[in-house]
Formats: C-alpha cells, structure tokens, sequence
C-alpha cells in the first residue's frame, strides 16, 4: 500500500513535482507515466527516502517514509533509472552484499538463488559486472531490488535497454511480482504500461494529469466516437450523399488515400450509432466502403493529449 | 553498517588501490627506518614515525578520494541511500573500511619495533616500548583524522581526482596553523594556531609526549568530520 499525499518537490525555485496525490493498493501495479523531465525519476525518489519533499507525505505500508525512513525502506525495493551496480564486484558478490546491506533474515543461498533464476541471470552470476551487457545489468538491477522479498517495488523504467525477448520476460515477470506485491513502474512506452499495469497515473511538468485504468482513460478522452471511412468515388459526389444522414453531425474530408479513394472523418450526433446506415447508402449508390473504423484513442494519442493539450477542458476544438 | 564495510574492504583490494597504498606506505616506512635507525644505530622510532606523517598526508587521500565520490557517480548511493541502513552506519562503514586498510599498513612498525627490541637487546639495551606505543598511537589517531577529512571531502564531489587533490589541499591546511603561528606575533593568537596543528600536535607523540588532551583532540577531530559527513549527505537529499 502507497499513499502518496499532497507530495511537492522544488529545487530552488524549480517545481518538480506539484501537489501530487494517488495511492496503490495492495497487490496492483501502477504504472507511472509522464514525458522526460515530468518529475517521475522524483517522485520515484522521494518514496524511496533518497530525496526529501518539500511538503505532503508519502507513506510506504502506513509508515511515512519522512518520519521512520529506516522503517519504510524495509518493505522497499527500488530499481533506480539508473541500476545501482557496483562494476567491479561480480554479480554474486553484489547480490549477498544486497542482502547483507537490507540485513535480510531468509535463508541466503535459496533466496539469492530463487532471485536470480527469475531474474534470468543465473549464467553470468560469477562475472564481473562491468563485462556484462546493458540487458544483464538491469536485469541485475531488478534481481537487487527482489532482495528480501520487499512487499513494494518501485521500478524506474526497467525495460530500459532490453532486447523484445527480455522485454517481454521481463513485463511477465513484473506481472507475477504483481500478485503479490505492490509495484509502482514508471515507463515511456505506452504499450507496455498498457500491457503490464491495472491503474495508469499520468503526471505532466510535475502536476497529475490522470489517474485511472488504461480502458476508462481511452473511452473517457474519446468519449464521442468519431467514425474514419474510406470510399471510392469522387469527393464531391460522396461529401453531400454523408451530410443528408440526419445522424452525422459533420463530415471532414481527411485526404485521398489511393488514386479516387476519399478518407472520411464521420462525427455522429452523442450516442447515434452511424455505421449501418452509412453502409446502407453508399452500398444503394454502388459507393464501395473500403475501410470503416472507429477513432477510439490509442493509449499514444491519450498520451499526448494528456501532456500537450488540456485534458479536462474542451475537447471538441481540435476539430477545427 | 558491516555489510558496507566488508564491500568497501574488498574493493580496496579488488583494485590496485589497496596494494599501490601498502606499497608505498612499507617502502617508505622502511626507507625511513634505515635513515632513521639502522644507518645511524639508534633504536628511537621517532623519526620513521615524524617522516611518515608527509606519507599519509599525501597517500591517505588515494585511500579515501573514491569513497563517496564513486558512490555518487556511479549512482550507487541510490543503493545504500534507500536501504534500511542509516547515515551513521554508510559513513562509518567507509570509515572503518579505509582505517583497516591504513591499519593494515601502520602494523608494519610493529614489526619494526620487534626487529629493534631485538637488535637493542643484543647489545644489552632496553628498547623503550612506551615511546613506541605512543608513537603508534598518534599514528593511527592522524592517519584517522586524515580519512574523515578525506571522506568528508570526497562526499562534495563526484570527481575521485578532485576529491584527491582537494583532500591533499586540505590535509596540508590542517597543518598549515603552526607555520603561520609562527608569524603571528600576539602570544594569545599563536598559542591558539599552535594547539589547532594537527602536525604540532602530531610531533609531540613523536618526542614521546603521550597526552591525553592530544587524544581527545584528535578523536574530536574524527567524529567531527564524519559528522560533517553524514550531514551533507542528509542535506543532498533535499
């Protein structure tokens, strides 16, 4: 459990992080997402107690990480942006120093062991962490942070780096750790927030922009379903045909797809489900529909709306 | 705190670090042990330890210059930051990682001593084993007050080399107040530099003064700086 509270960072006069409040519940993953410089890696920071807020709180599992930090960086386990990785010690060395720095009680060998066969690292477990490849390394990096089995997680980033075979691992393996830990993981790939997280917190130049699920931020931002058509035939003939259709509120020509093929932005009255009757008229003009798709927004498009435009403001102006 | 002195211990001697230190400090120790004694047939240890002094000053920011400074470049204290370790314990544990080190290498007078006691003995001397002592500990109060000093100043940088010659600057400005003691000619104003001198202070274990004011003085001087230390780590964080 992570309550987050009125949380505010500066830096001088800089606002990192601004008046942010959310919490994760036991046993959810939260994905953490915002462009470069949003004030994630910071917010990640303060939970962690390796830097201070300016006001609110953050409490880990009911302990606030300002007044016990000892206590709540127990039940912590922290991947930086940057893996933590002592280059000259090898990857057994540094995991039973983990242990021994997180003053962990379970039986080391088969903890350790157990860590490092999730991980995937159990063959470079005797090399030197400076000869191991970017991949390896965070993936020692998420082994560190597993050490003593701490019920939060708190990942920055950890795909960074991977290749597609470790990424998809890797998101699996944060899956699994979600069932029974609470993980928070920030990321700039959309798609994997969308694939590994149950609630998305959106956070913009250090304010939230959104806090809910991956499904109810796609229908709340699309909330008038606007229908994309191809047709073939000249524009002129097929524009004045869609407009007569008492249910479409506007018609937008969007471009010529192929050589006489018009791409159409449909924009029904709320709630008017315009498609069978646009099938039925063009079909009754020998108007081949080619295409016809819903414009329900992808997690990229909420993405940038979030962070560009004003979310909760009007929405209907960029039809203009 | 063990967990980051072992790590510490161990890096020492996983680099050339560690050994290039030794080296030099027991090539040096023996230099002066034959300049001071053997050429000369004297059993008095004072100048072996007086010389070694400009040893340390030098060599002890190697020892200490990547402590913190490291830490911070390669984001490690990310680690041991938001570990459940506190600040007393990161700090001490480098501490009592790089002591052991110069410990490692202050025991070579020991065996030094053993050699003249011996020597002495033959020609039916007494060695004086209480200037030893002495000696030895003053030894090892400065070469402590020299890596508090260090860590402190490699925690406010993350270059290792800047954190070298800085601690060197420093370490030289410790001893720098009876140099400029001796310019001042107020009798208050001088006394004062004279009892701020680590090196002052440091020669008097050497003449065989064992006085448990320098103790004090020393050890203040070590708990100090390792305060210094745990505070501007604390103060990073915000």
């Amino acid at each position: 459990m992570i309550e987050v509270t009125n949380l505010t960072k500066t830096y001088g006069s800089k606002l990192a992080v601004d008046n942010i409040s959310f919490t994760a519940k036991d046993g959810e993953i939260l994905g953490f997402l915002g462009p470069n410089g949003a004030g994630k890696s910071t917010t990640m920071n303060i939970l962690t107690g390796y830097l201070s807020s300016t006001s609110g709180s953050a409490k880990i599992n009911g302990i606030d990480v300002l007044e016990n930090p000892i206590g709540a960086k127990k039940g912590i386990g922290y991947l930086p942006e940057q893996p933590p990785l002592y280059l000259d010690m090898t990857v057994n060395e540094y995991l039973s120093f983990v242990y021994g720095l997180k003053r962990c009680k379970m039986p080391k060998r088969s903890h350790l062991g157990e860590i490092k066969s999730l991980t995937g690292i159990e063959d470079v477990q005797d090399r030197v962490i400076r000869n191991l490849s970017k991949g390896y390394r965070q993936r020692v990096g998420l082994a560190q942070a597993l050490v003593g089995n701490p019920q939060t997680l708190i990942l920055d980033e950890p795909t960074v780096g991977l290749d597609p075979k470790q990424i998809i691992e890797i998101r699996s393996l944060i899956k699994r750790l979600g069932d029974n830990h609470t993980v928070i993981l920030s990321s700039h790939i959309l798609s994997e927030v969308q694939a590994v997280c149950d609630r998305i917190v959106v956070i913009n130049k250090g304010k939230l922009v959104a806090d809910d699920t991956a499904d109810n931020l796609s229908k709340s931002l699309s909330a008038d379903h606007k229908l994309i058509i191809r047709v073939e035939g000249r524009e002129k003939d097929v524009k004045p045909l869609l407009e007569q259709i008492p249910d479409i509120k506007t018609v937008r020509v969007l471009r010529e797809a192929e050589k006489n093929v018009f791409e159409y932005e449909l924009n029904p009255r709320k709630g008017k489900d315009i498609r069978r009757e646009v099938f039925k008229r063009m079909a009754a003009r020998n108007m081949p529909i080619l295409l016809m798709r819903g414009s329900e927004l992808s997690l990229e498009e909420i993405f940038l709306k979030l962070t560009t435009g004003d979310f909760y403001g009007n929405e209907g102006s960029e039809d203009e | 705190m063990t967990a980051i002195m072992k790590r510490e211990l161990a890096s020492y001697f996983t680099s050339p670090l560690g050994y290039v230190f030794l080296a030099v400090f027991y090539g040096f120790s023996g230099l002066f042990l034959w300049i001071g004694c053997l050429r000369v047939g004297q059993a008095d240890m004072g100048v072996v330890f007086s010389m070694m002094f400009f040893i340390m000053l030098i060599m002890i920011p190697f020892l200490t210059m990547r402590t913190m400074a490291d830490d911070k470049r390669q984001k490690t204290d990310q680690l041991t930051l938001t570990s459940p370790v506190s600040l007393i314990g990161i700090v001490a544990g480098k501490f009592l990682a790089a002591f052991a080190v110069f410990l490692c290498g202050v025991i070579v007078t020991l065996v030094y001593a053993i050699m003249l006691s011996v020597a002495v003995k033959a020609v039916d001397g007494a060695f004086a084993w209480a200037v030893f002592w002495g000696n030895f500990t003053g030894m090892l109060l400065m070469g402590g007050t020299f890596i508090s000093l260090g860590i402190f100043i490699s925690n406010l940088t993350e270059n290792q080399m800047i954190a070298a010659v800085g601690s060197i600057g420093a370490n030289i400005a410790l001893c720098m107040f009876d140099v400029i003691a001796g310019y001042v000619s107020n009798e208050t104003i001088k006394g004062l530099l004279n009892n701020l001198s680590v090196f002052y202070k440091y020669s008097e274990f050497t003449i065989g003064i064992f006085s448990l004011k320098n103790i004090v003085f020393f050890m203040s001087l070590i708990v100090i700086f390792n305060f210094l230390t745990m505070r501007t780590l604390d103060r990073r964080r915000s």
